[in-house]
């Protein structure tokens, strides 16, 4: 009786992957249209249709899973779209920066265009650093007396007039700005002619104060002030600024028409906010007009 | 005895069914982590350590058939490799008939693995195009972790659909089979 039943399993067994190395052999041999591939697509056309009902009735628990399998995929999306957030940020960070800055060299360029600046021999430069008082009264610029830059040159950016260089190294400069007290422009109303100096006013470092302009002169808010360039026809006495370079707009007039007039003008450049300025290092005509 | 035979038949028959029809329709469409469990390696190696190494056999090998047809996929592969799980797990039964709780753990993992390698060297072996490389290993390692997540479920849904129609109650044996020559439990009907 064991033996038998032994024999018998064995049998079966055998009988089993025979039958099963058969089929392997015959579906592998025959073509698409063999006996056994027919075989396989009626199963398969009966079975279809089981197997769609068991899919629409099953789609509640495969959601149900699905959605623990979609919440563990979406935390890695999450991580790994985090980790190109931060790429793109960067590179839109970069592309912000870098279109600041061709803006500035654009509007440098043309002012240079524009107040026939070019022939000043202007030197390109970074602001690399700033004094830490809230005033901004000096900035540090990354050219010096390398690129021909000296003590005294004017220095613009695309908006007009920043300043003056005051202490040059070989390799670096520090400009003082129009917000400084120790610094005085020859300047003039655009519109008048009227001449005067622009120093720092007491009101702040942006609220400069156009002073000397004779009481004949009537000047409104909002009318242009640009560098008056050097007015003395002696020599020696020439203006360290070349003429018409723009410094701000009249804000407020106190007293007008008096000799006591105050006139207020804010710069047009962003003294707090400087990044690429131009140092003009070379005089035109001695900066006459 | 008849009895008892013809019901297993019948709740075996429809064991393979209903695993073919859950894996093919909602089972392998559920993927986390780009791995998805395997039902029929497990519910082919319950068979086996249940009912024994015959009964195992020929269950893997009806199973695997009715995958091959449901899949259309080349016929005679799964039902080779789910025939000798079904056996080799009822063999371990019928030889050591282990007692431990994690024993449907341990044996489901093995079934899995070797049902995934089988598969991978017979497609290998028949000249199909295998993706071989990291995604694979990382596949397979998956469903190999799903299953050991889930071996000890199945195999106790398994177990309680067929123990009444087993003619000897395992919950009630106590002694260890013979170390050689030990047979299903449908031999001593």
């Amino acid at each position: 009786m064991y033996d038998r039943t032994i024999r018998r399993r064995r049998l079966t067994l055998a009988a089993l992957v025979a039958c099963s190395l058969l089929l392997l052999t015959v579906y592998f041999g025959e073509s698409n249209d063999g006996a056994l591939h027919n075989v396989q697509r009626g199963v398969f056309s009966v079975f279809a249709p089981i197997q769609e009902g068991a899919s629409t009735v099953l789609k509640p628990a495969r959601d149900l899973f699905g959605w623990f399998g979609d919440t563990i995929d979406a935390k890695g999306r999450l991580s790994e779209l985090e980790g190109s957030n931060q790429q793109l940020r960067a590179r839109a960070i970069a592309g912000s920066e870098a279109l600041r800055v061709n803006a500035q060299l654009q509007s440098l360029l043309n002012l240079d265009n524009a107040g026939g600046l070019a022939a000043a021999k202007p030197v390109t430069a970074r602001v690399i650093g700033r004094s830490p008082t809230v005033w901004y009264s000096t900035v540090t610029i990354n050219q010096g007396s390398d690129s021909g830059i000296k003590n005294g040159n004017p220095v613009i950016n695309g908006d007009g007039l920043v300043g003056q260089v005051s202490t040059v190294s070989g390799n670096a400069s520090i400009v003082t700005l129009l917000s400084d007290g120790e610094l005085a422009v020859p300047a003039r109303v655009s519109a008048s002619g009227a001449q005067g100096v622009a120093e720092t006013g007491a009101g702040g470092p942006d609220d400069l104060r156009l002073k000397f302009i004779a009481r004949r002169y009537r000047v409104d808010p909002g009318a242009a002030v640009v560098t008056a360039g050097t007015l003395s026809t002696a020599p020696g006495l020439e203006s360290l600024y070349p003429p018409g370079i723009p410094i701000g707009a009249v804000t407020r007039v106190v007293d007008p028409g008096t000799d006591a007039q105050k006139i207020y003008l804010r710069t047009y450049a962003d003294l707090q906010r400087l990044e690429i300025v131009q140092v003009l290092t070379a005089p035109i005509n001695g900066n006459r007009r | 005895m008849n009895l008892n035979y013809r019901t297993l038949s019948w709740r075996l028959a429809l064991i393979c069914v209903v695993t073919v029809v859950s894996q093919v329709a909602a089972v392998s469409q559920v993927e986390i982590l780009g791995a998805n469990a395997d039902l029929v390696p497990l519910v082919a190696a319950s068979v086996g350590l249940i009912v024994g190494a015959l009964p195992g056999a020929i269950f893997g090998f009806a199973i695997g058939m009715l995958l091959d047809f449901a899949l259309v996929e080349t016929v005679g592969v799964a039902s080779l490799i789910l025939l000798a799980i079904g056996y080799a797990s009822g063999r371990l039964r019928e030889l050591r008939d282990p007692q431990g709780a994690i024993v449907p753990l341990i044996v489901g993992v093995a079934a899995t693995a070797a049902a995934q390698i089988g598969f991978s060297l017979l497609t290998v072996l028949l000249g199909q195009t295998v993706p071989l490389g990291l995604s694979l290993l990382w596949e397979l390692l998956g469903t190999v972790a799903f299953n050991a997540a889930i071996a000890i479920p199945v195999y106790l849904v398994i177990r309680r659909c067929l123990l009444d129609a087993l003619p000897e109650d395992p919950r009630r044996r106590r002694r260890r089979a013979y170390t050689t020559g030990g047979l299903s439990p449908l031999s001593r009907s």
